[in-house]
């Protein structure tokens, strides 16, 4: 009946998996910015588990780390999202072939 | 212990409903509202594991900065409209199904390998989380928390410049063949 870092790692990975799903699936951007969220979160809960029980601060502090830089990515990508959006009128993926070789 | 083990599951299984309908749904609404319901959820994860910094940060930055961001750049966007799903790869598929059967594996065999780990960091007994977070943050992490301010500061100019172009003209208050004429100068 005890809760042990097994379980939180395998609920980690299984949110892993479903922010996977989500990158492999998604043609609209906005929802691909969505499942790289569940990724970053998913890797949060286990570093915090990981830091409960071996005792560690350092965990704590890539999670911290990882949540400041999530933070960033959405500004900068919301902002050229919109930039896209406002010249082209769509944030589908499969129509950003500008660099296909 | 019996608290312990209940509230794990019941909130597991909530934050992979909501993660799920994330992926899954159609309409883009109930993805946000669908994936700030599981950040909170995700947030009481840390409180169970003694981690309150962290809880109140998920809460405030994530459920509540970032779901704010991502609320007012919908704005932009035609969020009526449904979404239409990729044709996936098959190839991609694979690749990526035998590359999350490996993390998992590695995930869960890490604990076994890495058992005689020493604490870099240990958790003091008789202080509290927000305490002893601080007094790590500011003496061993000290030169990439500021290196993070400036990287949020950065981010935060590079978002308002990008997003903030051509806001002095208000698309609500033209007529729609200004708009056109104006969308048709833009695109070419």
């Amino acid at each position: 009946m005890e809760i042990t870092l097994t379980h939180y790692l395998v609920l980690s990975t299984v949110l892993f998996s479903i922010g996977l799903i989500g990158v492999m699936r998604r043609k609209n951007l906005l929802m691909l910015f969505f499942a790289t969220e569940i990724l970053l979160n998913s890797v949060n809960v286990a570093l915090v588990a990981i830091s409960h029980y071996y005792g560690d601060f350092t965990g704590q502090m890539f999670a911290f780390f990882i949540i400041a830089i999530a933070a960033s990515e959405v500004a900068v990508g919301l902002g050229l999202l919109v930039l896209w959006f406002k010249r082209y009128n769509t944030i589908d993926l499969d129509n950003m072939t500008q660099m296909k070789g | 212990m019996l608290f312990e083990f209940l509230a794990f599951y019941m909130f597991a299984i909530l934050t992979v409903a909501m993660f799920w309908i994330t992926v899954t749904t159609s309409h883009s609404l109930y993805a946000l509202t669908a994936l700030a319901a599981g950040m909170l959820f995700i947030s009481a994860f840390y409180f169970m594991l003694n981690a309150d910094f962290m809880g109140v940060v998920q809460i405030i930055v994530y459920a509540g900065a970032v779901m704010a961001l991502y609320s007012f750049g919908m704005m932009f966007f035609d969020t009526t409209r449904e979404l239409h799903e990729k044709k996936t790869n098959s190839a991609l598929v694979f690749g990526l199904g035998v590359m999350s059967a490996l993390v998992t594996v590695a995930m869960v065999a890490a604990p076994i390998i890495g058992g005689n780990i020493e604490a870099q960091n240990p958790i003091v007994e008789g202080i509290g989380n927000s305490q002893a977070i601080g007094m790590v943050l500011f003496t061993k992490y000290l030169v990439p928390f500021e290196v993070a301010a400036v990287m949020l500061l950065v981010a935060m100019i590079a978002g308002i410049v990008m997003a903030g172009k051509k806001m002095d003209e208000s698309y609500s208050e033209l007529s729609e063949d200004e708009i056109d004429t104006k969308n048709a100068e833009l695109i070419s």
